[in-house]
């Protein structure tokens, strides 16, 4: 169901399309404290938020089939062919197929969420993107009920994708989530920034954002779903267990074994950018009710 | 071996100084860069990694020069003075540059010295070169006498440390940090095997 959650405030709010590009000054309020009642982090969720510019998201990003520089893929991206495309849905659905991004996008919803984006680097980002809910795709498939996982997996074309000729990962790249949190209203299916389709870099034509994980999570260019009552394996997580768990919540208080995660430099500040309190959940307190009774820091 | 002898005569004639200048100068460019957006949207990353790896280059270089005239009798050990202190350079600003655009929170430097190993391993590196940045001069090295063939030999350990710096703190399986660790492995074992031919022919 689209437009269950609610940006404070999006561009168009404030300025005109054409305008917001080059527009350093909008501000935008995070949080979904209107709709679902105030809580002690709405004060913290409303602090405003400048989206960073679309060079700065489109020109530093992490997407190591085209190389593990982070400019590697706005240099190297190009070259994947985004149309046509086609996704795989199978698993305990009840309709089970190869969908066509046409036959996607002519059946969703696409609305803007403006949402922070924190990667397990300890930096981050504001990111207006445009999509729709997972869910809304999940239902379509029609989820059975003895499912309890989502697996992703992206495209894997070593003819168009240069990075993946070094092992630095088991090539496909491959995602989970747990079915209520891919069923959460925050989650989405990403196919736009700043209502321009998203660039190959950022994982066009179709990825995945769940503003409240490690960037990581966010799988791109996803080819295959795939509903599972089994766990499914992440790719990070087969590289590194004990650095990179399934969950990968944002958590301040749950260090990487290399680095803090207590906090993070928002890029695009410059030589003299300081750092920043990590939030719990990236600022989303309303997922934690998804782990009501774990233990995050040993499920992390 | 005719490529050796235009090489030495030709390494005879290079001033030195200037090579200081040209080597300090790369950093000021860098900032240049980083203030104006030639490094990228996140330029103290940029910054910090370029330097990083310009002082493993400087430090291989430097373990380059012996087994270069012990094997190859290429020599350009008049260089090797200028090379080290050049590694130095870029090790510490690096450092610098960690501690001041980084991490900025001194709570959480000393944190990270202490709790992550390839930080630890990193700063064990950088001390152990600081005596030998000290003793760079010849006022040192007749003052020391013997002893000063001695200390410089904890460049090895420093070197090794750099390099395994690199290798612990990448993402993933990645070759580049390998390739470095491989060359500096390389270097250090050529000291252990005889020279093949006698020294100033």
């Amino acid at each position: 169901m689209a437009y269950r959650w609610k940006n404070d405030l999006t561009h168009a709010d404030v300025t005109p399309k054409g305008l917001f590009l080059n527009r350093r000054q909008i501000i935008a309020g995070l949080g979904a404290g209107a709709i679902l009642g105030a809580t002690g982090t709405r004060a913290m969720a409303q602090e405003a938020l400048k989206p960073n510019s679309y060079e700065e998201i489109t020109t530093y990003n992490n997407y190591y089939e085209f190389g593990t520089g982070k400019d590697d893929p706005a240099r190297y991206a190009d070259a994947l062919t985004t149309a046509p495309w086609s996704v795989t849905i199978d698993g305990l659905v009840d309709n089970p197929g190869e969908f066509s991004m046409e036959d996607i996008l002519a059946r969703m919803t696409i609305e803007e969420r403006i949402y922070r984006f924190r990667c397990v680097e300890a930096w981050s980002m504001v990111v207006p993107w445009n999509g729709f809910e997972l869910s809304d795709l999940l239902n379509m498939a029609g989820v059975q009920s003895s499912a309890k996982y989502v697996a992703f997996e992206t495209a894997l074309r070593p003819d168009e994708m240069p990075g993946v000729a070094y092992r630095v990962l088991d090539w496909p790249y491959v995602e989970g989530l747990r079915l209520d949190e891919a069923m959460h209203p925050l989650t989405i299916m990403a196919t736009g920034i700043y209502d321009k389709p998203i660039p190959n870099q950022n994982g066009a034509p179709l990825r995945l954002v769940v503003p409240w994980k490690y960037g990581f999570k966010s799988i791109k260019s996803i080819v295959r779903i795939t509903l599972t009552d089994t766990q499914p394996g992440t790719s990070w997580n087969k590289a590194g267990p004990n650095e990179y768990g399934f969950y990968s919540n944002v958590n301040p208080t749950v260090d990487h074994p290399r680095w803090s995660q207590a906090t993070e430099r928002r890029v695009g500040g410059g030589l003299f950018a300081g750092r920043e309190p990590t939030l719990m959940f990236n600022g989303y307190e309303e997922v934690a009710n998804l782990y009501t009774g774990m233990d995050l820091a040993e499920n992390f | 071996m005719d490529f050796v002898t235009p090489i030495n005569s030709a390494a005879r004639r290079v001033p030195i100084w200037p090579l200081y200048i040209l080597c300090a100068l790369p950093p000021f460019w860098f900032l240049y860069q980083g203030l104006t957006g030639g490094l990228g949207v996140e330029p103290i990353k940029a910054l910090e990694h370029r330097l990083g790896e310009l002082a493993l280059q400087f430090l291989v270089a430097g373990l380059a020069i012996t087994p270069l005239r012990r094997h190859l009798g290429v020599n350009l050990i008049r260089f090797r003075r200028m090379v080290g202190l050049a590694a130095f350079y870029y090790v510490a600003l690096h450092l610098l540059v960690w501690l001041v655009l980084d991490v900025q929170i001194l709570g959480q430097i000393w944190a990270d010295i202490l709790k992550r190993p390839y930080i630890t391993v990193g700063m064990a590196g950088f001390v152990l070169l600081l005596p030998l940045a000290v003793t760079s001069n010849a006022w040192s090295i007749r003052k020391l006498g013997p002893k000063w063939r001695q200390l410089h030999k904890l460049v090895y350990p420093a070197v090794l440390l750099g390099a395994l710096h690199f290798v612990m703190l990448v993402k993933g399986f990645q070759i580049e940090p390998l390739l470095y660790m491989g060359a500096i492995l390389m270097l250090l074992a050529l000291r252990f095997k005889p020279a093949r031919r006698r020294q100033f022919v």
